[in-house]
């Protein structure tokens, strides 16, 4: 049996793979599975959940609500779609500001001389690592009524002799961007680095000998070049800052609702996991067409695997 | 030799980007040595005393003097046992996922097999889907299944089965395994096959050929993959908020459980203590991928 193993290399590589697949399975497709099944359940009255076939959970996310407060069997309450369209745009806000901070320190660090480089990009992984919630925690510390950012605003105007009262900052829509920015700052940082660092350095020698000026050979040399990196980028940024709820729970308070705090309350608030589930589903699916199109369209690079 | 690297607007953008990078962190860590136990502005450091006094709200001597915050952070019980906790769970799941992941990243770069496509895929569904989404996966799984064998067996009490730090380490698992596989697939991508077929030749059979020559050559992506593992398994908040459960608290879920309620300087103690554990960290993979050329 041995020897017939020995001799196996389709069994042998079977073998190696199976760990792998037990978990694979076992701890994402099945739950997923799972997730869709339970999506077409209904809750039970003890927060359980009562396996049937029915659309009801998407077509509240859509709007159509049964037991309405009016009586009738069924009404229309947006509250579901501005979560989500909230969630799109803040999003694409973040992904938007993230690219123009990130870009022109990307293309600093590419091109700084290589012994300054590591200590860079030192520099970039250490923020990127330290922990979410302490990243966020920081914020709250600056955003607060008595915070650092009041205390130098008050400081100022007081040196200028304007009246001053202090900012409402936390708990704002602007605090939820402003949190989200920074903790995904150094995701679009890594990979437009990574591609700038790439491109042939001879070609900004053939754009100036052919008459390009700095903004023009920007234009149509690094730019272009640069793209696999901010499609990358984009990805890191863009799916997560979907599905997060920590940033708009303590940065936006009961403000700000995301689809992240949708799915989080259904599940330990509300103990409604089949409409959690279903919201769930909604954002794989959002974030998977988002990435699919964007992908197909700007092309992939290997960037997103090293960052 | 190229355009814009005297330019004047990248230089600025730089600094001020790396100053909104690393403000919040340096005001985060200066109150961590905050005389006022309310934290709410800083009012000084906290002299050295034989024994703790308090004014008020103020701390006004400490035997651990400025460092009295990390102090108080040792005798916390709960945090301590979150620590413990996040380190078991981390340790653990970085061993399991970078064996496990290596196995994967030999089988997916030396061998032909069935469903091998298949098992690409799912490796990367983890990395292009919200964390959130595996998340509430794993919860839905694990309380349909434990409610399902808890009804089955008859168990009650104490011995129903329930989240917690196995349902914990095994989801950290599963979201290491394809960043632990990529890592060393990527090291394997680079080196050629042809010292593993002179091994061979020369007589070597596989086991000997792998624990000679391929393990000694993937060493430095497997040591780089165990530590992404180790810290994404440290780092991890939204699928442990998700699949954890009582006693199973870790670091990132007691901090998030914390500040919902009360502000403390512990927290900054805390805080401090993670910054400067993730720049060794840091330090110690560019130190290694610096090795790997």
């Amino acid at each position: 049996m041995l020897r017939a193993l020995r001799e196996n290399r389709p069994l042998q590589g079977f073998l190696l793979i199976l760990p792998t697949l037990v978990f694979m399975v076992g701890l994402l497709i099945v739950p997923l599975t799972l997730t869709l099944v339970v999506s077409f359940g209904r809750r039970s009255p003890d927060g359980g959940v009562i396996f049937t076939f029915s659309l009801d959970n998407y077509l509240r996310l859509l709007g159509y609500e049964r037991n309405c407060p009016s009586g009738e069997a069924v009404c229309f309450n947006p509250l579901y779609l501005q979560i989500l369209w909230r969630s799109i745009t803040l999003a694409f806000n973040t992904t938007v500001l993230v690219i123009v901070l990130a870009y022109p320190l990307a293309y600093y660090i590419a091109r700084a001389p290589a012994r300054w480089r590591t200590a860079l990009l030192f520099m970039v992984l250490v923020p990127m690592w330290t922990n979410f919630v302490i990243r966020v925690y920081a914020w709250m510390m600056l955003l607060r009524k008595e915070g650092i950012i009041n205390l130098a605003l008050g400081w100022m105007a007081r040196q200028l002799g304007i009246p001053f009262q202090p900012l409402e900052m936390l708990y704002t829509p602007g605090a939820v961007l402003v949190g989200m920015v920074y903790e995904f700052l150094p995701f679009m940082i890594l990979p437009i680095y990574t591609s700038l660092e790439k491109i042939d350095l001879s070609l900004y020698e053939a754009a100036a000998d052919l008459g390009a000026n700095p903004w023009r050979t920007f234009l149509r040399v690094t730019l272009p070049l640069s793209m696999p990196g901010v499609v990358a980028g984009t990805i890191l940024v863009f799916v997560p800052v979907m599905g997060t709820f920590v940033v708009s729970d303590l940065l936006g308070g009961r403000q700000v609702v995301l689809v992240g705090n949708l799915i989080q309350r259904q599940f330990l608030d509300a103990r409604d996991a089949p409409f959690g589930s279903a919201a769930s589903l909604v954002l794989m699916v959002m974030t998977l067409v988002v990435t699919y199109f964007y992908t197909r369209k700007f092309g992939f690079g290997e960037e997103i695997v090293k960052a | 030799m190229n355009p814009h690297q005297r330019s004047w607007f990248v230089r600025l953008a730089t600094i001020l980007v790396y100053f909104f990078l690393y403000a919040p962190i340096v005001i985060l860590i200066l109150f961590a040595f905050n005389a006022s136990r309310t934290n709410i502005t800083f009012q000084g450091f906290i002299p050295y005393g034989e024994r703790v006094v308090m004014e008020g709200s103020l701390v006004r001597a400490s035997p651990c003097g400025p460092f009295h915050w990390f102090c108080e952070l040792a005798k916390n019980r709960e945090v301590m046992h979150a620590a413990r906790n996040t380190l078991t769970i981390a340790f653990t799941s970085t061993l399991i996922s970078t064996i496990i992941g290596t196995m994967a990243a030999l089988a997916l770069q030396r061998y032909e097999f069935r469903l091998k496509t298949f098992s690409q895929i799912s490796l990367y569904i983890p990395i292009v889907i919200p964390e959130i989404v595996m998340g509430i996966g794993i919860l839905v799984l694990f309380t349909q299944l434990f409610s399902l064998l808890n009804s089955l067996l008859g168990l009650s009490g104490d011995a129903r089965l329930s989240l917690g730090l196995g349902t914990v380490t095994a989801s950290h698992i599963a979201f290491s395994i394809p960043f632990v596989t990529l890592v060393v697939q990527a090291r394997l991508h680079g080196f050629d096959k042809s010292y593993e077929e002179a091994a061979m030749d020369l007589g070597a059979n596989e086991w000997v050929t792998f624990w000679r020559v391929t393990f000694p050559m993937i060493l430095p992506g497997v040591l780089s993959g165990a530590l992404l593992a180790f810290t994404l398994s440290l780092d991890d908040f939204v699928i442990t908020f998700f699949t954890t459960g009582p006693g199973a608290t870790t670091l990132p879920i007691y901090v998030y459980g914390l500040l919902r309620r009360i502000i403390t300087p512990q927290v900054n103690a805390l805080s401090a203590l993670w910054v400067s554990v993730v720049f060794l960290a840091v330090l110690a993979i560019q130190r290694l991928e610096n090795r790997q050329g």
